[in-house]
C-alpha cells in the first residue's frame, strides 16, 4: 500500500510566502493562535495550489507547531493537496443536488477516465480531481468545475466529451 | 474515618475510594485489573481502543473506564457476560488487521497483544478480508518501524511528544489508512527522531523495535581471527534479571560477565570504569571553565538521544556542551589504542562490542566525529533486550551461572561509575570529583539528595571555596526542554547542568527489558528499584570517587599523562555540529 510520500521540496514562491507568514502574523494575535492551523493551511493552499513540504517547514516554524503535527493534520483532511495539482483542477460538486441527481455516475465516470482517485493527478499531469460541496448551481445538476468554468446537466457521455475537448487543446 | 471518601459498588461488592479519579484506576486500587491497551498512567488520556469498557447503572452505552471519573454510589461492573463479549469482539477487529505472525515475531512471548488476545479468551482466527500492508522502514541505525504490526493505540505519539517532547511522530491518514509515521512520511534517519526508543518501551506491539544486531555479532563471536572485546553498561546489570523473570533491583553484573566469556567474549570490560575516565575528564573540564570563566553552564554529553537532540533542536548550546565523549566511546577509545598496544595487537583485529541499556547508542556508535585514528570505535551495540535473547538463545543459563568478575585493565569502577546509570549520577560523581581536585580536601557527606530521585527537573546548590555552584538535573527530553529554555533565557543561572534523554536516566533506556506481565513500561517503581540497584553498588564499594580508582590512575600515568592533556583531547573528547531537520520545541509539554 503507498502512503503519500513527501512532495518535492523546490524552494518555494518568495512573494506567496511573503502572503502566507502575513496572514500567520494576524493569528497570532489571537488569544490561541495554534486554533488557526487549519485556516493557515487553507491559505497556503489558496497561494500554491497545493502544500508543498518546504511551506509546510515554514509554517511550523512560524506557528511553533512541530512538523509531525502539521503532517497529521494534512494527511487527515480530504481538502489538502500534497501533491502538485494537475495543469486543471476538476471540482466535483457532490452536493446534495448534484448527488440526487446522478454526481455519483459522473464521479465514477471522471475516476475510469482519468485512472486517478479524488485528491490525486493524472500521469500526464493533466488533470487533477478534488471533491467540493454546492457550487451554487444546483438548478444545473449535476456539475463539474474545471478551473473557474462550470459545467452543467451533465451525463457521463457528456463529460467524456468535455474532457477529450481540454485533451485536444493540450495537444495544440 | 476518611470523611471525604466516596463509596462505589464493583460486582456488588462496596468499596470506600477517593473521590477524582478514574473508573479504571479505582479498580486497580480495589483488585479489579480492567483490560486496557492505549491507556499508559504517564501519558495523556487517548480513550480510543475501547478496551477498558465496563458497564454503569444508569449509563446506557457502556463506558472507557480509564477516562470515566468515579462518583460516589456508582454501581460498576467490569466482567459481566456481554462486556466480555464486547471487549472480545474489540479486541478480534484488531486481529482482524493484525498479521497472523506470533511465532516469528519480535515480541513473541512479550507481547500486550497476544497477552491480551489470550486473557479474552480468542482461540481462533476466521478472517480473510482485506489487511493492511506498508513496507518496513530501515533506514535509522536504532529504531524499525514496522507498521504492519500497529494497532493504533497511540502510545508512541504520546510518549514522544509529550515525555520526549521530541514530536516525531504523528498518525497520518484516516480510517483504515491510519500510519503511525514522521513528518512527510520521511524515513526514520532523515527525521527528528533522537533513537532515544522510548516509542519501542511503550508500544504493545513489535511496530517499534530496536535495529537488532544479535545475529551479526554472533557470527563474528565464531571469527578466530577477532580478538573479541567487551563492556557492560551500569544500567544493564541493575535491569537484564527482569528479562529473565525476576523481580527489577537485582544486580546481575557477575552474570553478565560469566554470560559473556561463556558466549566466547576474550575481554569482558566495565562501561563503569569509563564512567570514571569521563568524570576525570568531564570534572576537569567544568573546573577549567569555572576558572576562566568559559562558556558556562556546562552540559553534559554523554546521553547519545539528548545529543541528537541537542543538534537539531539547541544548536544554539553547542558550545556550552561537554566535550568529553560518553563512557561507551571513551571505553571503546580506549581498546583501540591503549588496551590494543597493552596486548601488541593490530586495533583493525579488535571486535569491540558495547552493551547498552539504550537504542540511541547505536546511533552514537555510527557517528564519523567519534572515529580515532581513522576508526570506528565501538563495532557493535547491543541492548540489555538483545543480551537476554542471545543469552537464552545461547542456552546460557543466566540466572545460576557462577559470578565472574570483570577483566582488568578496563574492568575496575568506583561507585561514582556507577551511578551514572541514573539521573542526576554524573552530577554528583562530577561534583565527587571537582569538589577534590579542586580544594585539595574531602568530601564528606558524598551524597547528593537533592538531585536524586524522579521529579523531572531537580536543583541544587553547592559551595566550592566560597563560590556558590547552581546545579540542574533533567532527565526525559521533554524536562530537558524546560531546563534548556531556562539557559536559553539566562545563561548565569546555572554552572552545571546534567541531561540524561530517558525518563529515570539509563536505568529506563530504551533498550530495557520489556515489563512484565501486569506491569508497564516505565514503571516508576520498577525504576526506583533499579536505581537501588546502582545506588547499592556505590555503597558496597570502598572506593566511591573516580579519581581515587587506581586503575584510572594508572591510565593516566601510563598512556594519557593527565586529564584534558593533548592526548586525552585526540582520544576522549570531540564535537558536535548543528543538524537538519530542524527541530522544533512546542511550548505546551507537561513536566512529569
Ligand atoms: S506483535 Fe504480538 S500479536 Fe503481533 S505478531 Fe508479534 S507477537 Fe503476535
Ligand atoms: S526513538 Fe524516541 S525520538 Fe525517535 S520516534 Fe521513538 S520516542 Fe520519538
Ligand atoms: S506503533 Fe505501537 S505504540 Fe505506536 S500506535 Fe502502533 S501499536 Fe501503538
Ligand atoms: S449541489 Fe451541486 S451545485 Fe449545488
Ligand atoms: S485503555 Fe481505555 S480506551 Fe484504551
Amino acid at each position: 500500500m503507498a502512503t503519500t510520500q513527501a512532495n518535492d521540496a523546490v524552494a518555494p514562491d518568495e512573494q506567496k510566502l511573503a502572503q502566507l507568514k502575513e496572514f500567520i502574523a494576524q493569528t497570532r494575535q489571537d488569544e490561541h493562535p495554534d486554533s488557526f492551523l487549519i485556516a493557515v493551511l487553507h491559505r497556503a493552499q489558496e497561494l500554491y495550489g497545493y502544500l508543498p513540504v518546504p511551506v509546510m517547514d515554514e509554517v511550523a516554524e512560524a506557528m511553533g507547531i512541530p512538523t509531525a503535527h502539521i503532517w497529521g493534520v494534512a494527511t487527515f483532511y480530504h481538502y489538502f493537496n500534497l501533491t502538485p495539482p494537475g495543469q486543471h483542477v476538476i471540482s466535483i460538486c457532490l452536493g446534495t443536488a448534484c448527488y440526487v441527481r446522478g454526481a455519483g455516475q459522473i464521479l465514477q465516470t471522471l475516476k475510469d477516465e482519468l485512472k486517478i482517485d479524488v485528491g490525486q493527478v493524472t500521469e500526464d499531469g493533466l488533470f487533477s480531481l478534488q471533491p467540493a460541496r454546492c457550487l451554487g448551481a444546483c438548478g444545473l445538476a449535476p456539475v463539474v468545475m474545471i478551473d473557474d468554468k462550470i459545467h452543467g446537466d451533465l451525463t457521463p457521455k457528456k463529460m467524456v466529451q468535455i474532457l477529450n475537448q481540454y485533451r485536444k487543446q493540450a495537444k495544440k | 474515618m476518611d470523611s471525604n471518601k466516596i463509596t462505589i459498588t464493583i460486582n456488588d461488592q462496596q468499596y470506600k475510594v477517593d473521590p477524582g479519579q478514574t473508573v479504571m484506576q479505582a479498580a486497580d486500587k480495589c483488585g479489579y485489573r480492567i483490560p486496557r491497551l492505549c491507556y499508559h498512567p504517564k501519558l495523556s488520556i487517548e480513550g480510543a481502543c475501547r478496551v477498558c469498557i465496563v458497564q454503569i447503572e444508569g449509563v446506557r452505552n457502556y463506558v472507557a473506564s480509564c477516562a470515566y471519573p468515579v462518583a460516589d454510589g456508582m454501581k460498576i461492573y467490569t466482567n459481566t457476560k456481554e462486556l466480555r463479549r464486547a471487549r472480545r469482539d474489540i479486541v478480534e477487529l484488531l486481529l482482524d488487521n493484525h498479521p497472523m505472525d506470533c511465532h516469528t515475531c519480535d515480541r513473541d512471548g512479550n507481547c500486550e497483544l497476544q497477552r491480551l488476545a489470550y486473557s479474552m479468551g480468542i482461540r481462533q482466527r476466521h478472517f480473510e478480508g482485506e489487511r493492511k500492508h506498508y513496507e518496513k522502514d530501515l533506514s535509522s541505525t536504532s529504531v524499525i518501524r514496522d507498521p504492519d504490526k500497529c494497532i493504533l493505540c497511540g502510545r508512541c505519539v504520546r510518549m514522544c511528544s509529550e515525555i520526549q517532547g521530541v514530536h516525531c511522530l504523528t498518525q497520518a491518514h484516516r480510517g483504515f489508512n491510519t500510519v503511525v509515521m514522521p513528518a512527510y512520511n520521511l524515513p526514520f534517519a532523515e527525521s527528528v527522531c533522537t533513537a532515544c526508543g522510548q516509542c519501542i518501551n511503550v508500544c504493545p506491539t513489535a511496530s517499534f523495535v530496536e535495529k537488532n544486531y544479535t545475529q551479526d555479532l554472533f557470527e563474528k563471536l565464531n571469527d578466530p581471527d577477532l580478538i573479541t572485546v567487551a563492556q557492560v553498561a551500569p544500567s544493564v546489570r541493575a535491569a537484564i534479571g527482569e528479562g529473565f523473570g525476576l523481580p527489577p533491583g537485582r544486580n546481575m553484573e557477575g552474570q553478565i560477565a560469566a554470560t559473556l566469556r561463556h558466549m566466547g567474549f576474550n575481554y569482558v570490560f566495565d562501561t563503569q570504569f569509563s564512567a570514571d575516565l569521563t568524570i576525570m575528564e568531564e570534572a576537569s573540564e567544568f573546573l577549567e571553565r569555572v576558572q576562566s570563566k568559559g562558556p558556562l553552564p556546562l552540559i553534559t554529553s554523554c546521553s547519545s538521544a539528548w545529543m541528537k537532540y541537542m543538534e537539531q533542536f539547541y544548536p544554539d548550546l553547542i558550545e556550552n556542551i561537554s566535550t568529553a565523549k560518553s563512557p561507551m566511546s571513551m571505553a571503546s577509545a580506549m581498546i583501540k589504542t591503549y588496551f590494543a598496544e597493552k596486548i601488541k595487537v593490530d586495533p583493525k583485529k579488535i571486535l569491540s562490542v558495547a552493551f547498552m541499556c539504550c537504542t540511541a547508542k547505536k546511533y552514537e556508535a555510527a557517528r564519523p566525529e567519534l572515529e580515532v585514528r581513522g576508526m570506528r570505535t565501538t563495532d557493535i551495540v547491543i541492548t540489555t533486550r538483545e543480551l537476554v535473547w542471545m543469552a537464552k538463545s545461547a542456552g546460557i543459563d543466566f540466572v545460576n551461572i557462577k559470578p565472574e568478575k570483570f577483566d582488568e585493565p578496563l574492568g575496575l569502577s568506583s561507585g561514582a561509575g556507577a551511578i551514572f546509570g541514573v539521573t542526576g549520577g554524573v552530577m554528583e560523581a562530577a561534583i565527587r570529583t571537582a569538589y577534590e581536585l579542586y580544594t585539595g580536601e574531602t568530601l564528606i557527606d558524598i551524597e547528593l539528595n537533592d538531585i536524586r530521585g524522579f521529579k523531572g527537573v531537580k536543583e541544587a546548590k553547592v559551595m566550592l571555596d566560597g563560590q556558590e555552584l547552581r546545579l540542574a538535573v533533567a532527565h526525559g527530553l521533554g524536562n530537558a526542554h524546560q531546563v534548556l529554555e531556562m539557559v536559553r533565557k539566562d545563561r548565569s543561572r546555572f554552572h552545571f547542568v546534567e541531561v540524561m534523554g530517558c525518563p529515570g536516566g539509563c536505568i529506563g533506556g530504551g533498550g530495557q527489558p520489556y515489563p512484565l506481565v501486569n506491569s508497564i513500561p516505565l514503571d516508576e517503581e520498577c525504576l526506583k528499584l533499579r536505581a537501588q540497584a546502582l545506588y547499592g553498588l556505590d555503597r558496597e564499594k570502598t572506593i566511591r570517587r573516580s579519581h581515587e580508582n587506581p586503575d584510572v590512575q594508572r591510565l593516566y600515568r601510563e598512556f594519557l599523562g593527565r586529564p584534558l592533556s593533548e592526548k586525552s583531547h585526540e582520544l576522549l573528547h570531540t564535537h558536535y555540529k548543528a543538524k537538519l531537520p530542524r527541530g522544533i520545541v512546542s511550548p505546551e509539554l507537561k513536566i512529569v
